[in-house]
């Protein structure tokens, strides 16, 4: 008892000492999905937190980058581990769309900022604390359109993630844009990552003898229904979203893929963008460092939302730092304005024009079209 | 829907039911077997696929090294049951041939010129480092619980499925793999193209199914699992060990895993976990049979491809869900029909 009583304050005291050094420190909880089915996705995701910075303006930056594993629950829990036990001032997290939105409740919930690497339909109170770092899929649908349109392209079929939340948003944004380029949108075919055949939707896209294919699937698995297609001698143009472009999609795909055109980010072909475009500069330098730790051609598209969540968060703390003191729901809600009230800020994905009707301030900037040719991708004007 | 699209759907749904129907039987003779419901049939498939695409890109097999682990593992606890029995005796051929012999095989693939091997020696490389992971997975996670109620067994052949699948992330990554197919093109019958792949998986599983059928009748093996899966305690009272008997059936098991997605490969990507859908719906194929009849469960897999094909004509959004509903009748039919057996009372 008598020892108990006199180690008591000391254990106080260093707690003290340590709880007022963490208060000093920016806290960043990162929850991005290394492992599962969207490995692809955060697997970069989590290598570009490697290359981040540990301090800025003198002020030391915890990271805390946890595996959400292509799982909402598991998002879920991430983000309220991070917020309650860790009390971070910024969540950069979601791999997928279900997991920003797991992440994006408890974000407001707890008022802490939160930047997200998958599109989202955040809406509300949600919506107030989510920034969103992934070109929205209205931008990246009327890219495609455009050029379907200067085609002369009347019909558009679909084939995608279907039911699942990337193929329903794609759904959504060209079901909502089509008639203003007077192409009919139909008809809409669905098939799942691990399937192991899509005859059955591409024979019936093929009957209906549509102008154009939209696929909508992410990474390799994007290939298949396209192949699908050339192989049963399909001749119309056929388009892929941002979730496509990666060295494992030209590999599985080889030369059925030829001749596709891909709306994506700017960055995966950087070096072939103009000098005039503002994310040449800043995708260079991403490109060179990620190739130089995780070896040439390592470099995807969508470890670059990671480095522009770095790009927003790196320019919004020293704002915010200058009315509240890291660690505290002042410092998040000063971080979160600080955010919100960002303008011309130069990532990989384009330039970001932040406002609080706009979190994710994407422009035409954040789109280039991109062309399978020789089994490479080559940035095409129109 | 004209005939030609009908018969394109029709040729689909074979391809895949044939490949379905490999994995029910391989499912229901592990369950008649060792009572096991084996969830990580299909992650051989996977394996399977990838091991070979790796060997034909010119990799060392990433199973090998988990081969020779399990097989140093396998060495230890036979040796360990070997001394309290006091049977010292047995102890060099136990050390060879779990641990010895996947080593030596190891050592000789490594300096072997693997891509530029004859196609059939990769498959045979490919199997011969997938395919021993069935008995030592055996061994190591069911043999010590070969007496516990089918429940238990269930939930440790789930474990066996996340380790697995997680481990495959770890070999092959997130990337998928795809192989050049047995003999590329293919014939004009009619109206519809046949690819010669396609020839390949229905030839192949058929003489698979005939080869298990000519197994279990003609050699003494086989006729020791259909004795095992009759009537455990019966045949162990007539000197069928149910261990031995457990081990044939997880290799039998893995083999027919590990081949589906070699066959399968030239058609389609396959990636880490592709196999726990592909399994799932051999599971179906399966519970059709009851878990208890081959040529029943054989039927219910090309059921469930030729399904899946034409639903994903009809109402792609909804193809798994068709497919999956088909279970619920299936079962209500068999309750309604079969008598119940407690699982208690199977001892």
């Amino acid at each position: 008892m008598k020892i108990k009583l006199s180690i008591k304050p000391l254990v106080i005291a260093l707690s003290l000492i340590g709880a007022g050094n963490a208060l000093a420190d920016i806290t960043i909880g990162v929850s991005v999905s290394a492992t599962g089915s969207a490995a692809v996705l955060g697997g970069p995701q989590k290598n570009t937190t490697e290359l981040l910075p540990t301090s800025i303006g003198g002020e030391k930056i915890i990271w805390i980058v946890l595996d959400e594993a292509t799982d909402p629950t598991a998002a879920a829990k991430n983000a309220s581990k991070l917020i309650n036990e860790n009390k971070v001032d910024l969540l950069i997290a979601g791999s997928i769309t279900p997991n920003v939105m797991a992440a994006a409740g408890a974000a407001a919930e707890s008022k802490t900022p939160l930047i997200a690497l998958a599109p989202n339909p955040a809406d509300g109170e949600k919506f107030k604390w989510t920034f969103t770092m992934p070109q929205g899929i209205g931008l990246m649908a009327e890219g495609i359109l455009e050029h379907a349109k200067a085609h002369n392209v009347k019909t558009l079929a679909f084939i995608g993630y279907h039911p699942d939340a990337y193929g329903e948003v794609w759904i959504k944004a060209l079901q909502a844009n089509v008639a203003k380029y007077g192409i009919t949108f139909g008809p809409i075919e669905g098939f799942a990552r691990t399937d192991t055949s899509v005859t059955g939707q591409v024979v019936k896209i093929i009957s209906a003898k549509p102008d154009a294919v939209i696929v909508v699937a992410s990474g390799a698995p994007a290939a298949m229904p396209h192949s699908a297609l050339t192989e049963r001698g399909y001749k119309g143009q056929i388009y892929q979203t941002h979730g496509a472009p990666s060295p494992a999609f030209l590999k599985i795909g080889g030369k059925n893929v030829e001749g596709g055109i891909i709306v994506a980010g700017p960055l995966i072909e950087w070096d072939q963008l103009p000098d005039s475009h503002p994310s040449k500069k800043v995708g260079g330098e991403y490109a060179k460092l990620y190739e130089a730790k995780f070896g040439a051609g390592s470099l995807s598209s969508f470890g670059g939302h990671m480095w522009d969540a770095w790009q927003i968060a790196s320019r919004a703390i020293p704002v915010a730092k200058k009315k509240a003191k890291p660690g505290t729901a002042e410092f998040r809600a000063a971080l979160r304005d600080a955010i919100e009230s960002e303008k011309e800020v130069a990532g990989v994905h384009g330039v970001f024009n932040m406002s609080p009707t706009n979190h994710n301030g994407h422009d035409a900037r954040g789109r280039v079209l991109l062309q399978v040719q020789n089994g490479a991708f080559k940035v095409i004007s129109k | 829907m004209d005939s030609s699209v009908a018969l394109v759907l029709a040729q689909d749904g074979i391809t895949n039911g044939a490949i379905y129907a490999l994995l029910s039987l391989a499912l229901v003779l592990v369950f008649a077997v060792t009572r096991v419901i084996f969830i990580p049939q299909g992650e051989f498939v996977a394996y399977g696929a990838l091991s070979m695409a790796a060997i034909n890109a010119g990799f060392l097999p990433p199973t090998m090294w988990l081969v020779v682990t399990l097989g140093i593992a396998v060495a230890i606890v036979d040796s360990v049951a070997a001394l309290r029995e006091e049977a010292a005796a047995r102890l060099p051929m136990i050390i060879f041939k779990n641990a010895v012999l996947p080593i030596l095989a190891l050592v000789v693939v490594r300096y072997l010129p693997l891509k530029s091997l004859a196609y059939p020696l990769q498959v045979a490389i490919a199997l011969a480092f997938v395919v021993p992971l069935g008995p030592q997975i055996y061994r190591l996670a069911f043999q010590p619980v070969a007496e516990a109620t089918v429940l238990l067994l269930l939930i440790v052949s789930v474990a066996v499925h996340f380790v697995l699948v997680g481990l495959g992330l770890y070999f092959f990554g997130a990337e998928g793999g795809r192989t050049p197919a047995f003999t590329d093109g293919g014939i004009t019958l009619g109206a519809t193209y046949i690819q010669f792949q396609t020839l390949w998986i229905v030839g192949i599983a058929a003489a698979l199914i005939a080869g298990l059928a000519l197994f279990f009748e003609r050699s003494i093996y086989g006729k020791a699992l259909r004795a095992t899966a009759i009537n455990r305690t019966g045949a162990r009272l007539m000197g069928i060990s149910a261990d031995l008997a457990g081990k044939l059936c997880f290799t039998l098991a893995a083999l027919v895993g590990a081949f589906s997605g070699i066959l399968i490969a030239p058609i389609t990507t396959i990636y880490y976990d592709t196999g726990f859908l592909i399994g799932l719906k051999g599971f179906v194929g399966a519970i059709i049979g009851g878990l208890a009849s081959y040529p029943l469960a054989a039927a219910g897999a090309i059921l469930v491809g030729l399904l899946e094909s034409y639903s994903s004509f009809y109402a792609s959004a909804y193809k798994e869900v068709i497919v999956f509903t088909l279970i619920i009748p299936v079962l209500l039919w068999q309750s309604l029909t079969k008598h119940h057996v407690e699982d208690e009372d199977e001892h």
